[in-house]
C-alpha cells in the first residue's frame, strides 16, 4: 500500500524541483564580481535618477551651468570663497565636492547631471536596438524558410527607390517609384485572387511569381552589409551631419547595435521551433503570433537580456567617446564625455578633471559587463555544469 | 571547392553593391546639405553654390549622382571637396600610416591573447585566472581616451619623452638610426593602447573557447592514451580552439579606422582615422564615403578569406 | 562442486584490486560522495561486468583507475588501487602517462565526440604507437593499418586516411578499439561502449571484443546498465547502487541466486520473451541524490524488504558463500520465491 506517508519517503532524498529564476540567482550570486556589478548599477541608478531632479528647474538644488569666473579649476573639496560670488551662486554645502572646471562650474552638478545622461543614452539606444533585433532576428528565425516571389522584390525595391526620392526632395523620380510600386502590389493582389478563383493565374503574369530568396536570406545579408561598417565611424559621420541633440544619438546607436541581438534572436528561434512544445502548440492551433509571445519570446530572453546588458555599457562608451570628439550632447548641457573633453586641455594642471568624469565611466560601464557577464552564467545550463 | 569560392566571390559582391547604396544614401540623404557648408563664410555667394553644386554633380538626380560618384571612385578622377585633390591618393597615404599602427597592434593583441586565454583557461579558477578575467573587464570598460590620457600622464613623467605624432619636431637632420627609434618610439604608445583593448577581448574569447574544448570527449580520449598534459592542450586542445579564430581575421580589419579615430586624434596621428574625423568636421563627403567603402572592401576581402582558410583547416567542411 | 570452485579461484589471481575507493565531487551544493568505498577485482583474461542505474558511480570508479576524473571538482578521497603491486593513486603523473594507454587503455560511451575530428583516424592511433612503443612512423603505419583491420574495418589502407566525420558510429568504435588495443594493454576499461550505438551494431562490437580478449588476453572492465550484455560476456559481475557496490559473484552466482533485493528487483523488471504479464515490474521510487543520501541502507527507501534495522545499520559487503558477496541484513534470507511473492502482491502498486 502507498499512502502520502510512503510516498513522501520514496521522495526522501530525491533531488528537489528548483525553477528556474531561483537557480539562476543562486548562481548569480555566488559570482561577486557580477553582484557587486548589480550593486554599483543600482547607485548608479539612483545616482542618476536623483541627479536629474536635483539640477532641471528654474532654481535647481545644484546648478551645473552657473558659470563663477572666479573659482576656476579649484581642487575637490574646497570650499566656496563667499566674498567673491554672489549671494545664491553658492553650491550645494558650500564646497565644491568634486572641483570646478575653467569657467567655475560645479564638477559635481556636472556630474550628476551627466549621469542621467549616460543612463538615457545606454537604455534607449539598447532599447531600440533590442526591438528592432528581436523583430529582424524573430522573422528570419520563425519565418525565415519562406520564400520571396520576384514580385514582392520589385515592389520593395520600388517602394524603397520612392522613399528615397521623396527624402532627397525628387518629387517627380518619388511619385513615379511610388506608382510602379502600387502597380505591383495591384498585380499581386490580382494574381493572388485568380489563382484561388480558377487555381492558376495568367500564365504571362507566372514569371512574377518566380521564387527568388528566403526571407532569411534577406535578413541576414542585411545584417552582414551592416556588420561591414566600421561602427564608430559611421556613428560619428550620422551624428555630426545630423543637428546635434541627445535623442539623434540614442537613436543612431541604437540603428548601428541591433545586429548582434538578431543573431541571438534567430539563432534561439531556430532551435526553439524544432521543440517539441512548440510543435504541441502548433498541433493544437494555437496562432503563430501567440506562439511567438507566449513560448519562444520568453525561452529566447536570457540571450539578449545578457546582450542588452553589454549593450548598455557599449552604448554609454560610444556616446563618452562621441561627447569627446565634440559630437556629443550640444552644451552647456552636461555629459562625462564632455566633462573629460573638456578638461583635457588642463590635464597636468587639473587632473581630476579627467580622473573623476573618466573613473566615474570605467566603473559604470564595468558594472554593467560584470552584471552581464554574472548573468550569462547564470542563465546558460551549458556553463553552469562545469 | 572551386563552387564555393566562385559563389562566395559572388556574394561578396552583392554585398558590397548593398554597402555602396547604403553608405551613399546614409551621407546624402542627411538634412545638412554640403552645399551648406559654411552659411557664414562672405566669400560662399550664391553663385558659387551653383558653381560648386554644378562642378560636384550636386544638381543631378540622387541615382545620377550615385553612379557618377562610384564612377569617379573607380577612376580614380573623384575629389575632396575641401582642397580639390584626388581622394584616392590623399586616402592612400594616410593608410600607409594607419597601417603601421595597425600591424603593431594586431601582432601585439594576437601574441598575447592566445598564451594568456590558454593558461587561463587550463588553470581556470586560480589566482592568475582570476586577474586577468577582472583586468579584461577593466580594459574592456575603460574608455579608450581616459585611458589613453593616464598613458600620456604617466610615460612624459617618468621618462619624459614626446608621445604626440609621427616624430618628433626637428628630427629629420638627425642621424638615420636615431630617426627610426624616434618613429619606433612613437609608434609604442597609441598601438599599445590600440591593442589592449583587443588583447581583454580576445584573450576573453580564447579561454572561453579553450575551455569550450577541453571539456570535450576527445580530450578524454587524449589523456586516456597516455599523452602528456602539454600534448593533450597544444596538440589536441589548441587546434580546435584555433577554428573560430579564423573567422575573426575578416572582423578586425574594421579596426583600421573605426576603433582608430580616437587614439589617432589624441596622438595626433595623421592616419585615416583621424582623417575621417578631418573630414567629417569639414563635411568632406567624398573622402567620408570613400573611408567607409574602402573599409567596407577589407572587410569582405577579409572575411572572404576566412572562409577559404577555414575550408583548409577544418577538414569537416568540404564544399 | 565447492571444492571444485574453490580450486578453480584459487588459480585466478587478481590483476587490478581497488579497495575502498572514494571519489568525491567538491560542487555548490556541497560534497557529492560519487563513488564512497568501492572494492572490486578484476581477474587476469576475465571481465568484470559493472552494473548500476546512471549515476550510481560507475563511470566514475572507472575513471579513477587510470587517474582521468576531471579534478576540481572531482578528488580521490582515500582508496587503493593496486596494479602490478604499485598503488595507481600514488604514482606521479609522469608514470601514470606511462600506464595509461598502454597498460589501461579506456574506450568510452560516445564514439561519435571521443576522437578529435580535426586529425585523421590514422594519425589518432598512430599517435599512440609511437608514444608508447617507440616506434618509427612507418612501422607505426604498418601496425595501424594491422589494428584496423583487427576490429573489423573494410579497406583498412583507404579508411586510415578518413576523419572522425567520415564514419558511422559503430565505425567510430571500431576505431576507438583498435586504438586502445594497438598497444596490447593488460585491461580494457569499457564504459558502456555500446549504449550510443544501434543494436545490431552492439552486437557486433560485443563479439568484437570478446574474440579480441581471446586473441590478446587482456582482463576487461565492461560497465553497463544492460543485463542482457553482462550476461552475454561478463564472467564476473558487480552490481552498484548509490555509490557502493551492493551484490559482486561470478556471473552464475549473481544470475542464479541474487542475494540484494536492488539485484532482484533489476532482474524482474526486465521483459521476458515469451511471458505474459499484466505489469511489469518497477523498481519504485528513483536513485536517490547523492547529496542527500538516506541513513542507514541507502536503498532501503525503495526495498521491499526494509526493516527497521536497515533504516539505521548500513550493511557491509559480506559474503554469501565463496566468492559471493551482498551488502544487505537479509542477504541470506531473501531469495527469488519470497521475492516473487511480494511483487506480485506489490505489483498493483505501479
Amino acid at each position: 500500500m502507498i499512502n502520502e506517508n510512503n510516498i513522501n519517503e520514496l521522495h526522501h532524498g530525491l533531488a528537489v524541483e528548483v525553477s528556474r529564476f531561483s537557480e539562476g540567482w543562486r548562481i548569480f550570486k555566488k559570482n561577486k564580481l557580477a553582484l557587486w556589478g548589480l550593486i554599483i548599477f543600482a547607485v548608479f541608478f539612483m545616482v542618476a535618477v536623483s541627479g536629474l531632479f536635483l539640477t532641471t528647474g528654474d532654481n535647481p538644488v545644484l546648478d551645473p551651468s552657473k558659470v563663477r569666473l572666479s573659482e576656476k579649476l579649484l581642487k575637490p573639496f574646497t570650499t566656496v570663497d563667499m566674498e567673491m560670488i554672489k549671494p545664491g551662486d553658492q553650491p550645494l554645502f558650500g564646497t565644491y565636492l568634486l572641483g570646478t572646471d575653467d569657467l567655475g562650474r560645479d564638477i559635481f552638478a556636472r556630474m550628476m547631471q551627466g549621469a542621467w545622461v549616460s543612463l538615457t543614452v545606454g537604455f534607449v539606444a539598447v532599447g531600440i536596438s533590442v526591438l528592432i533585433g528581436i523583430i529582424m532576428g524573430g522573422i528570419a528565425g520563425y519565418y525565415g524558410m519562406y520564400r520571396i516571389k520576384l514580385i514582392h522584390v520589385l515592389f520593395l525595391i520600388a517602394f524603397f527607390c520612392s522613399m528615397v526620392f521623396l527624402a532627397s526632395g525628387q518629387r517627380g523620380l518619388a511619385v513615379n517609384s511610388a506608382l510602379l510600386s502600387l502597380l505591383f502590389a495591384v498585380i499581386s493582389v490580382i494574381y493572388n485572387y485568380f489563382s484561388l478563383k480558377v487555381n492558376r493565374g495568367p500564365a504571362i503574369l507566372n514569371i512574377l511569381f518566380f521564387d527568388t530568396f528566403t526571407v532569411d536570406t534577406l535578413i541576414m545579408r542585411f545584417v552582414d552589409v551592416m556588420l561591414c561598417f566600421p561602427s564608430f565611424f559611421l556613428i560619428l559621420t550620422i551624428v555630426a551631419i545630423l543637428p546635434a541633440s541627445i535623442y539623434n544619438i540614442m537613436i543612431v546607436i541604437g540603428l548601428t547595435s541591433w545586429m548582434g541581438t538578431t543573431r541571438f534572436v534567430r539563432a534561439e528561434f531556430l532551435s526553439l521551433r524544432e521543440q517539441d512544445f512548440v510543435s504541441a502548440a502548433k498541433v493544437m492551433g494555437i496562432p503563430d503570433l501567440s506562439i511567438i509571445f507566449r513560448h519562444m519570446i520568453p525561452n529566447a530572453a536570457a540571450p539578449v537580456l545578457v546582450s542588452a546588458a553589454i549593450g548598455v555599457a557599449d552604448a554609454i562608451l560610444t556616446e563618452a567617446g562621441l561627447s569627446f570628439l565634440g559630437f556629443g550632447v550640444p552644451p552647456p548641457h552636461a555629459t562625462w564625455g564632455n566633462v573629460l573633453s573638456d578638461g583635457k586641455r588642463f590635464l597636468f594642471d587639473a587632473p581630476w578633471l579627467t580622473y573623476i568624469p573618466g573613473l566615474s565611466i570605467l566603473v559604470v560601464v564595468l558594472s554593467f559587463n560584470l552584471f552581464g557577464e554574472g548573468l550569462r552564467d547564470a542563465l546558460n545550463p551549458k556553463l553552469r555544469k562545469r | 571547392m572551386l563552387s564555393f569560392t566562385i559563389r562566395s566571390f559572388f556574394q561578396k559582391l552583392v554585398t558590397l553593391f548593398f554597402i555602396s547604396i547604403i553608405s551613399f544614401l546614409v551621407v546624402y540623404l542627411a538634412p545638412g546639405k554640403p552645399s551648406q557648408i559654411d552659411p557664414l563664410n562672405p566669400k560662399f555667394t550664391p553663385q558659387d553654390l551653383v558653381r560648386f553644386q554644378k562642378e560636384f554633380n550636386l544638381d543631378k538626380p540622387l541615382h545620377i549622382q550615385y553612379y557618377l560618384y562610384y564612377k569617379n571612385l573607380f577612376t580614380g578622377q573623384l575629389k575632396s571637396w575641401k582642397d580639390n585633390q584626388p581622394v584616392m591618393g590623399k586616402v592612400y597615404e594616410r593608410f600607409l600610416n594607419s597601417l603601421w599602427l595597425f600591424i603593431v597592434g594586431t601582432v601585439i593583441t594576437w601574441c598575447l591573447s592566445f598564451p594568456i586565454g590558454i593558461s587561463a583557461a587550463i588553470r581556470r579558477g586560480s589566482v592568475f585566472d582570476r586577474s586577468t578575467t577582472f583586468l579584461s573587464y577593466v580594459l574592456i570598460s575603460v574608455p579608450g581616451f581616459f585611458f589613453a590620457y593616464i598613458l600620456i600622464i604617466f610615460v612624459v613623467k617618468t621618462f619624459d619623452v614626446p608621445v604626440i605624432g609621427m616624430q618628433t619636431f626637428g628630427m629629420s637632420n638627425a642621424e638615420n638610426i636615431y630617426q627610426i627609434m624616434d618613429r619606433v618610439w612613437h609608434l609604442v604608445l597609441p598601438s599599445i593602447l590600440g591593442a589592449l583593448g583587443g588583447i581583454a577581448l580576445l584573450s576573453r574569447y580564447v579561454r572561453a573557447q579553450m575551455l569550450e574544448v577541453i571539456h570535450q570527449d576527445y580530450i578524454r580520449t587524449a589523456r586516456a592514451k597516455g599523452l602528456s598534459t602539454d600534448m593533450v592542450y597544444y596538440k589536441h586542445g589548441f587546434r580546435n580552439a584555433l577554428l573560430p579564430f579564423v573567422t575573426m581575421f575578416g572582423l578586425i580589419l574594421p579596426g583600421v579606422i573605426g576603433g582608430s579615430v580616437i587614439t589617432e586624434s589624441i596622438f595626433a596621428w595623421p592616419g585615416m582615422g583621424r582623417m575621417g574625423y578631418e573630414a567629417i568636421l569639414a563635411r568632406d563627403y567624398p573622402i567620408i564615403l570613400t573611408l567607409n567603402f574602402i573599409v567596407a572592401v577589407l572587410v569582405l576581402i577579409g572575411t572572404f578569406i576566412s572562409d577559404l582558410l577555414y575550408m583548409v583547416v577544418d577538414p569537416r567542411i568540404r564544399l | 562442486m565447492d571444492v571444485i570452485m574453490k580450486h578453480k579461484s584459487e588459480n585466478e589471481e587478481p590483476i587490478l584490486k581497488i579497495k575502498d575507493l572514494k571519489v568525491y565531487f567538491d560542487t555548490d551544493d556541497g560534497v557529492v560522495k560519487s563513488v564512497d568505498g568501492v572494492d572490486l577485482q578484476i581477474m587476469k583474461g576475465k571481465t568484470l561486468g559493472l552494473v548500476g542505474e546512471s549515476g550510481c558511480g560507475k563511470s566514475v570508479s572507472c575513471l579513477a583507475i587510470p587517474g582521468l576524473v576531471p579534478s576540481p571538482p572531482g578528488r580521490i578521497a582515500g582508496g587503493e588501487i593496486i596494479y602490478k603491486g604499485r598503488n595507481l593513486l600514488d604514482l606521479p603523473e609522469k608514470e601514470m602517462e606511462v600506464i595509461r594507454g598502454n597498460d589501461i587503455s579506456m574506450i568510452f560511451q560516445e564514439p561519435m565526440t571521443s576522437l578529435n575530428p580535426l586529425f585523421t583516424i590514422g594519425d589518432q592511433i598512430k599517435e599512440t604507437i609511437m608514444l608508447h612503443q617507440k616506434k618509427g612512423k612507418a612501422e607505426a603505419h604498418e601496425l595501424t593499418l594491422q589494428m584496423l583491420g583487427k576490429v573489423g574495418i573494410p579497406s583498412p589502407a583507404v579508411r586510415i586516411n578518413d576523419y572522425p566525420h567520415q564514419m558511422s558510429g559503430g565505425m567510430k568504435q571500431r576505431v576507438m578499439i583498435a586504438m586502445a588495443l594497438s598497444c596490447t594493454p593488460e585491461i580494457l576499461i569499457a564504459d558502456e561502449p555500446t549504449t550510443a550505438l544501434d543494436v545490431t551494431i552492439q552486437a557486433q562490437i560485443l563479439d568484437l571484443m570478446q574474440s579480441l580478449q581471446d586473441e590478446f588476453g587482456m582482463s576487461i572492465l565492461l560497465v553497463t546498465h544492460d543485463l542482457g550484455v553482462v550476461a552475454n560476456i561478463a564472467t564476473d559481475v558487480a552490481i552498484m547502487y548509490a555509490s557502493r557496490i551492493v551484490e559482486y559473484g561470478k556471473v552464475e552466482d549473481i544470475f542464479g541466486n541474487p542475494r540484494h533485493p536492488y539485484t532482484l528487483g533489476l532482474f524482474t523488471s526486465i521483459p521476458v520473451i515469451g511471458k505474459r504479464k499484466e505489469n511489469l515490474y518497477v523498481i519504485p521510487g528513483s536513485v536517490p541524490n547523492p547529496l542527500a543520501f538516506p541513513a542507514g541502507c541507502k536503498f532501503w527507501p525503495r526495498c521491499l524488504f526494509a526493516q527497521e534495522i536497515c533504516k539505521v545499520n548500513e550493511p557491509l559487503l559480506e559474503e554469501v558463500k565463496e566468492g559471493h558477496k551482498a551488502a544487505c541484513h537479509f542477504k541470506t534470507s531473501i531469495d527469488k520465491y519470497v521475492w516473487n511473492e511480494k511483487t506480485e502482491t506489490s505489483s498493483f502498486l505501479i
